[in-house]
């Protein structure tokens, strides 16, 4: 099934808009104490622990990952027209952008705990 | 809408409204090249009279005439109807019928050909491909309803003043190629269709007495179609007719992201009217 752009653009647009949301969210709760403290180890890992913004962290990676690498793919695709290069790209994109979500998911599962203690 | 449209021509028109320099002469550095013959780029400057009402391309014309007749150029109707005498004046793309050399700043103007076209020689592009995004936009009334084969069945379509609204903007497109010379995104996308080409697209996507909106949408909304755009706006600042493709295809967008209706009420042909 061919996806048509316009979805694709959808998808670039809903993306960019959530996560406008939740790196707001992210970056306030830095605020919630002076900043270099809220980076202090058990800070951070604490923040790891915390179900909710576990998810929080996980959607910003998935929103940002997907909203960046299509950026990429948008870019990429205006640098040179030629069909092997847009599917080198198209491919390329996913597969980078499926790497960085499977590499920071696997960083909140570790740093969470979740099965690993 | 035509009342906005207006006040919007005027604005445009009174912030590039400028001051008039009058001088005698005025000198021309026209870039030559013949791209077939592959000789290189270079500039030949030459010295034409001028008075207040010369326009460049009557300067070109009488340098063509009285001082160097192998100056290749393009021109037809001379009134900024017919879009042949696009060229970049002092950097910028505009028609040389349509500038005043009494408005330009300097006594030296600096002439060159379109960007973004393939160059042929001296002032004149090739516009093929320009031309082939124009007519890959169907650009003509498509109606299931209304039979232009047989002469007898012919009948006109009844359109109001606020659905000719909707699109008598972009209905005054010359293609004259400015905007697509002026467009960033034809700059480095070579399948990018342009702004004419999209804006065409909206002009007769947004037409009630079309039909065909879906076909039309299916042909922008590709990898190098309307997506493209990155809305730097500078078709619609160079349009000689006061034309803004930018808006034409940002309203497209629209209808493609949902934004917009895209149901349209059909218009009517008169036969049908008179028969009920």
């Amino acid at each position: 099934m061919q996806i048509r752009e316009s979805q694709i653009m959808k998808i670039h647009y809903i993306t960019a808009i959530g996560a406008l949301f939740v790196v707001a969210v992210h970056i306030l709760m830095r605020l919630i104490m002076p900043f270099d403290m809220s980076l202090e180890y058990g800070n951070v890992i604490a923040n790891y622990h915390n179900i909710p913004y576990a998810i929080l962290l996980e959607s910003v990676l998935v929103l940002i990952a997907i909203h960046g690498f299509n950026g990429l793919r948008v870019i990429l695709l205006e640098l040179r027209q030629s069909k092997a290069w847009e599917d080198g790209v198209t491919i390329l994109t996913i597969v980078a952008m499926m790497g960085v979500i499977a590499y920071g998911t696997r960083t909140i599962i570790v740093a969470n705990g979740l099965g690993f203690e | 809408m035509t009342e906005q449209i207006i006040e919007k021509i005027e604005k445009i028109e009174k912030k590039h409204e400028k001051k008039e320099t009058l001088r005698d002469s005025i000198v021309l550095k026209v870039y030559r090249a013949n791209r077939l013959a592959g000789e290189p780029g270079r500039y030949d400057s030459v010295e034409v009279p001028v008075q207040r009402w010369t326009t460049v391309l009557d300067a070109l014309l009488h340098a063509k005439a009285y001082k160097d007749p192998s100056i290749a150029i393009r021109y037809s109707c001379r009134m900024a109807s017919c879009g042949s005498c696009g060229m970049k004046i002092n950097g910028i793309p505009r028609l040389a019928c349509y500038t005043k050399v009494s408005e330009m700043e300097g006594s030296t103007i600096t002439i060159e050909p379109l960007a973004n076209f393939p160059h042929l020689r001296d002032l004149v592009t090739d516009f093929s491909q320009f031309f082939l995004h124009h007519r890959n936009m169907q650009p003509y009334v498509q109606n299931e309803h209304a039979d232009i084969k047989d002469r007898e069945k012919l009948s006109e379509f009844v359109q109001k003043p606020e659905d000719l609204d909707r699109f008598l903007q972009f209905s005054y497109c010359i293609k004259c190629g400015l905007c697509y010379s002026a467009c960033p995104t034809v700059a480095t996308d070579t399948k990018f269709p342009g702004p004419q080409a999209l804006s065409q697209a909206y002009r007769y996507f947004i037409d009630n007495r079309d039909s065909a909106g879906k076909g039309r949408t299916n042909i922008v909304d590709d990898k190098h179609g309307i997506w493209r755009c990155h809305f730097a706006g500078s078709c619609s600042s160079v349009c000689p007719k006061g034309v803004d493709p930018a808006l034409g295809i940002q309203l497209l967008r629209g209808h493609l992201l949902g934004f917009s209706k895209n149901e349209k009420k059909i218009a009517d042909l008169q036969e049908r009217l008179n028969k009920n």
